[in-house]
């Protein structure tokens, strides 16, 4: 049977990040997320991986850039101003088409912003983030279960797709407890197939390029029109969702991470007042569920767009319905984390008075 | 009829799109003939800079990968680490280098990287057009310091080879210029150091190489190569900055 174990959501990235096989990581320390380097270092150490304490953001991700390019497995951590530094790799990672993982334990911003969790770096994570045409995919996990399990998936559509992949946590998925259920089936590294672009020397082989550029007059257009198309297949394949009590109901929740732990208790409060609520939590970000909100638009009178930020996801929740459904919207920016009744009292803004 | 000389197999059929006088095909040519001596050309990765040896990646006849401007050394980390078996060299300019890049080479330098970086010092932008580099001479034109380089306004140069030799990280470093053949046989001796250093996994190795940009100079490239001699030799003095080797004898 599967060993259980009270973990650290930050332990359990590091955990899940081993157990697919990655025996690379580079990063730079970085609060809400420190106990991710701080357990590298050692796990790393034990099972004969590489730990690489950087210089900076901009380094760890250019260390992942070589390692992924030589074929490899790697990931980095950072929160949010880290991420920031390391748009510019991500970009030229993306552009040269090269699977990589970067977990951000997001915290409040602008700027250094505080320390607190924060769900802001939606934008970033959900549209490219640096300069160009490109996407990353972006897994939301809500519990230390999925920060241990998303790390094999993140690295598995990575390199189905050649393209970076993201998990959009927060601090305080990072720093909570919770109990784990370690998988038996450990990834060996060695049992990784070879990939027919990494870099390895050229021994028996024509010569190979990594790169993100081409001068050529049409090319990168070309290029960046072939992406286009892989974008198109990962929309289409790679949306994933939860969606609880949404059959029956006058309103609908969408919240992801944190928010989606709060808002199913505040769905739980508002069921036994009477009120027909549900709740849909997208799980990958990018792409978003497009398909299930055009689907619930068309009989969903009410959607409320509960988030740590402005209001960033709304966009998409507007988008993916067409403005068909009325979009309410709660939100607790700069490390703000919403609570149950604080949410059902919006629901009751909606739906009215106690049914 | 015996063939005497030809392109070595260390470099690609490509024809370099270099301006007349560079010295980028000399160093292109010392590290392709190396690659083929020392026998590492197929397990080698190369790296290449961001600036006119960008499509460096075109020319080495290796595997190739061409990073942000100024990471390479932070790149060549990430590839050596996890591909020990590899020789990983990165080729930079001096705004690659010496300006993006700084934090990268301290960092690498200071962790004793076992890769083998050369540096291209022609103390201007070429690809951009000819602005000032943080190896601009003081008092020298370039199109941002258009009536020489104010050292009041705009500072001093960077010596790469004695900021790194206060570093206790680096295993080796040296300044050459190829400016004449003897400098030239005097590079290539360094660079096969840089190189075999590496493969007997001594750690960070980095040669500066002073280099001509007539374009960039305003020069001819008979000119050019007779100012890299005196101005350039003058500012950034030629030699050997650390060899570790020294010590373990």
């Amino acid at each position: 049977m599967a060993e259980k174990k009270l973990m650290y959501g930050n332990h359990a990235i590091v955990e899940g990040v081993l157990a697919a096989g990655c025996r690379f990581f580079a990063g730079y320390p970085i609060t809400p997320q420190n106990e991710i380097p701080e357990l590298m270092s050692i796990r790393m150490n034990e099972i004969g991986g590489v730990f690489v304490q950087t210089g900076s953001e901009v380094a760890a991700i250019n260390m992942l850039f070589g390692a992924a390019a030589a074929g490899k497995r790697a990931m980095t951590s950072s929160s949010s101003p880290g991420i920031s530094l390391m748009q510019e790799g991500i970009s030229y990672i993306a552009g040269a088409d090269i699977p990589v993982l970067v977990v951000n334990v997001v915290r409040g911003g602008p700027g250094l912003g505080n320390i607190a969790p924060a769900q802001s770096d939606y934008y970033q994570a959900t549209r490219g983030g640096g300069h160009g045409d490109y996407f990353t995919i972006t897994l939301a996990p809500n519990s230390a279960q999925d920060l241990y399990e998303f790390p094999r998936l993140a690295f598995e559509l990575a390199e189905k797709y050649r393209n970076p992949a993201l998990i959009l946590a927060d601090g305080l998925l990072g720093q909570m407890m919770e109990p784990v259920e370690l998988s038996d089936e450990l990834v060996d590294p060695n049992s990784l197939a070879e990939n027919e672009w990494a870099l390895s020397g050229c021994k028996g082989r024509e010569r190979r390029i990594v790169r993100s550029y081409d001068l050529r007059p049409g090319k990168l257009e070309e290029w960046n029109l072939r992406r286009i198309e892989k974008y198109e297949k990962i929309k289409k394949n790679e949306q994933r969702f939860e969606a609880t009590d949404c059959d029956d109901a006058d309103l609908v929740i969408v919240a992801y991470g944190t928010c989606s732990r709060v808002s199913d208790a505040a769905v739980k409060m508002a069921r036994d007042k009477g009120f027909k609520v549900g709740l849909l939590r997208p799980i990958t970000l990018w792409p978003f569920p497009w398909d299930v909100f055009a689907d619930m638009s068309k009989r969903i009178e009410n959607f409320l767009v509960v988030e740590m930020s402005c209001g960033q996801m709304i966009d998409d929740v507007k988008l993916a319905t067409e403005c068909r459904s009325k979009i309410h919207f709660h939100g607790r920016p700069g490390g703000g984390v919403p609570t149950p009744p604080e949410v059902y009292k919006e629901i009751e803004k909606v739906l009215g008075g106690a049914q | 009829m015996k063939k005497i000389f030809g392109r070595p197999a260390g470099l690609t059929e490509i024809l370099q799109r270099y301006c007349p006088g560079c010295g980028h095909g000399i160093v292109h040519r010392i590290i392709g003939e190396l690659l083929v001596k020392l026998d590492i050309r197929e397990r080698t990765i190369g790296i290449a800079p961001v600036g006119c040896s960008v499509f460096a990646d075109e020319y080495f006849n290796c595997d190739m990968i061409q990073p942000p401007h100024g990471r390479g050394p932070a790149v060549a980390t990430g590839l050596k680490r996890t591909r020990p078996e590899c020789i990983v060299f990165s080729y930079q300019g001096d705004g690659d280098l010496a300006a993006m890049g700084t934090a990268e080479i301290i960092h690498a330098a200071a962790r004793n990287e076992n890769i083998t970086v050369i540096f291209i010092n022609n103390a201007i932008f070429g690809m951009t057009g000819g602005q000032m580099a943080p190896t601009t001479l003081p008092g020298m034109k370039s199109t941002t310091s258009v009536k020489g380089r104010d050292i009041g306004k705009q500072g001093y140069p960077i010596r790469v080879c004695e900021m790194l030799a206060s570093l206790d990280g680096p295993y080796y470093l040296e300044r050459c210029v190829v400016d004449t053949p003897k400098n030239v046989i005097r590079s290539e001796k360094a660079l096969k150091t840089a190189f075999m250093n590496q493969i007997n996994n001594k750690g960070f190795s980095l040669v500066e190489i002073l280099s001509t940009c007539p374009t960039g100079w305003g020069q001819t490239p008979i000119q050019a190569k007779k100012w890299l001699g005196e101005a350039m030799v003058q500012y950034y003095p030629l030699g050997v900055y650390r060899d570790r080797s020294k010590e373990e004898k």
